[in-house]
């Protein structure tokens, strides 16, 4: 067997697994589905009751709604594969089976291709389940939208996010009892200066200078601008390159971080202790 | 016949002396030896446990080479870092001639490990989990699920066992789905740290079964740790016995008796051997190892 085939086999075992994972622990899917919707639904409510809460008159709630639903989608499609990717290890230390994953005869980009393949599909799917549900409640007006742009412009901003996502899951393997919470800070930092639910030109200036290193800004900026403008693609590239920049910057990066890890835990024993 | 595994002065330390992740990020590979230890003093009151002193043995390719030992006596430590889950501070170790730590992927090519805690997705049922477990070592669906059941119904597990999740099995069923697990992948050196410890009598002589045909039928080669004097003497060519990191003796099963025979008028037993050899009884296997 080539080495590539022998590697595309061995990356399919994390789409396999994770997808069994899914199906045997199905009553938290439902659960996490159900809590991801009511709060996406919960954000998109604060549009509705801003004319009541500021007392204007002038509020466009129609718009204001959508553009805090596509921030909680994106955001929400974004933090998805984020988590999938950090689970690469602490899915793993929860288990036990950390020793024997790292034992098989695969390069971690197997590794990684394989988790992030599943990551991506798992979190469209999820994205497209919640958008239906909550189109559902509210009347959203999507006649100006361009998906197609919209997707685009949500993959090309995946890539930065499994970089990201790499870095972030070895704090699982550095820090086994903590380390998987650990990896909110990433999440939570992203969160507040990327313009999620906001503008970012609202921030104070030095969250404002963050915000341009932050890959989900070009996300929903450029989501934003197809779903509420109807922006094509070539229209979205301003946004696009630098989302894909970012990834390109940030994937070997992590690959380069997580490998360092990898070392580390094995000298210093540190793959054995199940956190 | 050629060597299967070479292992040469090789040390091996824990404790708190390691630099931090931040620091090793930017230096991960300085130090001496192929393990590239990081050769930092004792600290103060830092703790530091050898865990592996200097250790040196060979094992021959076909051969069934046990190592014996108290807990904390090294052993598990030993079987990671054949295994490449743990790199050598200092020494050399090499699996059909590959170094373990420059060619990691050629060694995890040709090994696999039954450890003592069968570590499984739990919500997963056998077939799942081996599935998973063969894809990474490049191996077909199809052919897997066939082997999948020839295996574990040749270890006694009934065919539903074999779909339902694996929290629902017993730790001894559980052990033989790792047998089985590892010996998916046809590994050309067998890696077993306490296999048989928690199995019921039944259980026990057919994993050894097992392990004993592999070597028969396949050439497989296995090193095998154990506190089952029985299992050690009836099993294994060689026995090497460890206490706090060093091997103390290696020899037949036959050798080591012969070594401490004239202590006694009649053939001791390889207990007695042990006793005699390190001053120790073994004992518990439940507790942890180091």
């Amino acid at each position: 067997m080539s080495t590539l085939s022998y590697q595309m086999r061995a990356s399919f075992a994390f789409v396999e697994r994770n997808f069994n994972l899914i199906k045997r622990y199905w009553s938290w899917e439902l659960v996490w589905l159900v809590y991801s919707i009511t709060d996406s639904m919960a954000v998109s409510f604060i549009g509705l009751g801003m004319e009541r809460i500021g007392g204007a008159a002038s509020v466009n709630t129609q718009y204001l709604v959508l553009y805090l639903l596509i921030g909680t989608l994106v955001w929400r499609f974004l933090s998805t594969i984020f988590y999938w990717i950090t689970d690469l290890i602490s899915i793993e230390r929860w288990e036990g089976t950390i020793e024997y994953t790292l034992m098989a005869p695969i390069r971690r980009l197997t590794h990684m291709a394989g988790q992030t393949a599943f990551s991506l599909v798992y979190s469209l799917i999820f994205t497209g389940v919640i958008l239906v549900v909550i189109s559902l409640v509210f009347d959203i007006d999507l006649s100006h939208a361009n998906l197609f742009s919209a997707t685009v412009m949500l993959l090309a901003g995946s890539v930065s996010f499994v970089g990201i996502g790499v870095m972030a899951s070895v704090l699982p393997l550095l820090f086994p009892e903590r380390g998987s919470q650990m990896t909110h800070v990433f999440i939570a930092l992203m969160l507040l200066i990327s313009g999620v639910y906001y503008p970012v030109e609202v921030l104070p200036g030095f969250l404002r200078m963050l915000a341009v290193y932050s890959p989900a800004t070009y996300v929903l900026r450029g989501a934003r601008m197809a779903v509420l403008e109807g922006a094509s693609v070539p229209m979205l590239w301003p946004q696009i390159w630098p989302a894909l920049l970012m990834g390109v910057f940030l994937i070997p990066l992590g690959l380069w971080v997580f490998q360092q890890a990898e070392y580390y835990a094995k000298r210093t024993g540190k793959l054995h202790r199940n956190g | 016949m050629s060597h299967a595994v070479v292992v040469n002065e090789v040390y091996k330390q824990f404790g708190r002396n390691e630099r931090p992740f931040w620091k090793a990020l930017f230096n991960p590979r300085s130090g001496s030896g192929n393990g590239k230890p990081t050769a930092h003093p004792l600290h103060g009151s830092v703790q530091i446990i050898v865990a592996v002193d200097r250790v040196s043995f060979t094992v021959e390719e076909g051969e069934i080479f046990g190592v014996l030992g108290p807990n904390g006596g090294g052993k598990s430590t030993l079987i990671r870092l054949i295994a490449t889950l743990l790199l050598p501070d200092k020494g050399k170790i090499s699996v059909f001639g590959y170094d373990v730590v420059r060619q990691p992927l050629q060694v995890q090519q040709l090994i696999n490990r039954v450890s003592v805690e069968a570590s499984f997705f739990k919500k997963l049922s056998p077939m799942e989990n081996l599935m998973y477990g063969a894809r990474l070592y490049g191996l077909s669906a199809k052919q897997t699920r066939k082997q999948v059941v020839e295996i574990l119904l040749r270890l006694g597990l009934k065919e539903r066992d074999i779909y339902h999740p694996m929290e629902e099995m017993s730790r001894g069923m559980q052990q033989k789905v790792a047998i089985a697990r590892a010996l998916l992948s046809r590994p050309r050196l067998l890696l077993l740290d306490e296999p048989t410890t928690g199995l019921d009598p039944r259980s026990k002589r057919e994993v050894q079964a097992v392990v004993r045909e592999l070597r028969e039928v396949h050439g497989t080669t296995i090193l095998l740790t154990t506190h089952d004097m029985i299992e050690a003497e009836t099993l294994c060519d060689r026995i090497a016995i460890m206490d706090s990191g060093r091997v103390v003796a290696l020899d037949t099963p036959e050798g080591l008796k012969n070594r401490v025979r004239g202590t006694t008028d009649r053939q001791p037993t390889l207990e007695e051997v042990f006793l005699e050899l390190t001053g120790k009884q073994l004992h518990n296997p439940e507790e942890e190892e180091v």
